[in-house]
Order: C-alpha cells, then structure tokens, then sequence
C-alpha cells in the first residue's frame, strides 16, 4: 500500500490526487505501527499513530489551502504547469 | 482456516485494491472515494488489531474530516477529468515505478534484517493488546507520559489553521 502511495505520487499530475496519495502512504506506516504496537504488547506505536494524524491533518489543511492559493493564481493543479521555481 | 484470518485477508485485499484503484482513476471525485473505502478497511484491520481507539479516530478524523476537506476542494475548483493514464505514460513513469519497487524490496530487506528474535516474539498478538487499544489506556498514557508532544500537537494544529487561512485569503481580486 505504501509502493502504490508512492507511485502515485509519481506519476499523477494533479496536486489533489498527489495530497491523496500523501495520506495513502502515512496510512499505511499507521497501519505497521498499529500492528507492530499490538503484536509487541507497547502502546507507543498507538501513541505514535494518534500524532501522525494530528500531522496529517495539519498537513491536509495546508496543502489544500495552498493548492486553493495556486488555482486562483494559474487556473490549474497540474503541477507539470505550475514551473515558477523551476530553473 | 480462522474466522480472523478471512476477516484480515478480506480487509486486506480490499485495502489494497482501493489503493491501486485509486491511483489509477482520472477523476479526481472517485479517486477520493475510493480513498475513504481504504480508510475505512484500514479502520476494520485496526479493530482486528484490538485497536479500537486509533480505529475510532481513523473513521472520524480520516474517512470524516480529511476527506470532506478533499472533496470540498475539489468541488470548490471544479476540476475535469485528468487524460487517460495510459494516453501519458512516458519513460519517467516507467522509472518511477521502478524506483517505487526497489523501495519496496528494500523494505523487505529491512523487515529480514530485524532478526530472528524479534520475529519470533511476533508470532502471535501479545496478550497486552487487548488492554493497550482501549480509550481508557490510551488516555492514561497520552496525559501522562506523552503529556508535553500532546501540548505541541496543539501548537502545531493552531499553526495550521492560521497558515490555512493566510494562504486561501484572496490576495488578487
């Protein structure tokens, strides 16, 4: 599941679906910390999962309002158009 | 075969499934619902794991708050259909998901390299599990031994939200 988070963030083009893919590979850490948590008997890996998504969601925020900023400025989210800072 | 383990394969195979299918849609609206299904498999293999805390929080705070967000998004910009991702396959493509596959067999590798001993510790659910995924533990802990990350997360969600709203302002009327 994390292989298919990170392909798609390399080969989609559109920023959204790159955020969606960003969520797909934290879940999938959450999911070896969970298991790794419950089949060791420590409750750190929970604790851990709980501030990865409090990461997540301060990440989603920004990054929408971010991709929201970009789509008023370029009327797009392909970020193969999106080249500013390019070289 | 266990009834546990038919509920696991069938959680994971719809979790996987979602995933690729997701990657793989050109509208961005399925794409997101697909996502939520993941979310939601991943919820199930979290009570499976005697979870029910990170389970509970999974739906509401995943499948609930980040994706409402996702998909207000893109109702907001009123995105159409990217092309077909076949139409687009380029040679950088292929590379990347050539590099995504090498990750995937150094995180093998890096599973083989924990060791017998602790492998052989995970043969089974440890009997802790049980009282570890509960609310009440889950409480306990996080005002105790994690009080002061707990306090951070704060700060850092307040920051969050401020930057949200600086950066969605409309600066070019």
């Amino acid at each position: 599941m994390f292989i298919t988070g990170v392909v798609g963030v390399l080969t989609r083009r559109n920023a959204i679906i790159i955020f969606m893919c960003i969520e797909l590979m934290l879940n999938s850490v959450n999911l070896t910390f969970v298991a790794f948590s419950s089949y060791l008997g420590n409750e750190a890996g929970q604790m851990f999962v709980f501030f990865v998504m409090a990461v997540a969601a301060a990440e989603a925020a920004v990054g929408l309002a971010i991709v929201i900023a970009l789509f008023r400025n370029r009327q797009t989210v392909n970020i193969n158009e999106v080249n500013v800072l390019k070289w | 075969m266990s009834s546990e383990l038919i509920v696991f394969i069938v959680l994971a195979a719809v979790s996987v499934l979602s995933a690729i299918l997701m990657i793989t849609r050109a509208n961005p609206v399925s794409s997101a619902l697909f996502l939520i299904l993941n979310f939601i498999s991943l919820a199930g293999l979290y009570l499976t794991l005697h979870a029910q805390f990170v389970a509970i929080i999974q739906i509401l705070v995943y499948a609930g708050a980040i994706m409402v967000l996702v998909l207000f998004v893109i109702m907001l910009l009123n995105l159409e259909d990217e092309a077909p991702l076949r139409m687009q396959l380029t040679k950088r493509h292929y590379a990347s998901v050539l590099f995504a596959l090498l990750t995937l067999v150094l995180l093998v590798q890096a599973i083989g390299w924990l060791g017998g001993d602790t492998l052989a510790g995970m043969q089974q659910q440890s009997p802790r599990a049980l009282v570890n995924g509960t609310v009440e533990h889950i409480g306990d802990v996080l005002f105790t031994a994690y009080v002061f990350p707990f306090l951070l997360t704060s700060i850092l969600l307040l920051s969050a939200m401020l930057g949200a709203v600086v950066l969605a302002k409309k600066r070019f009327p």
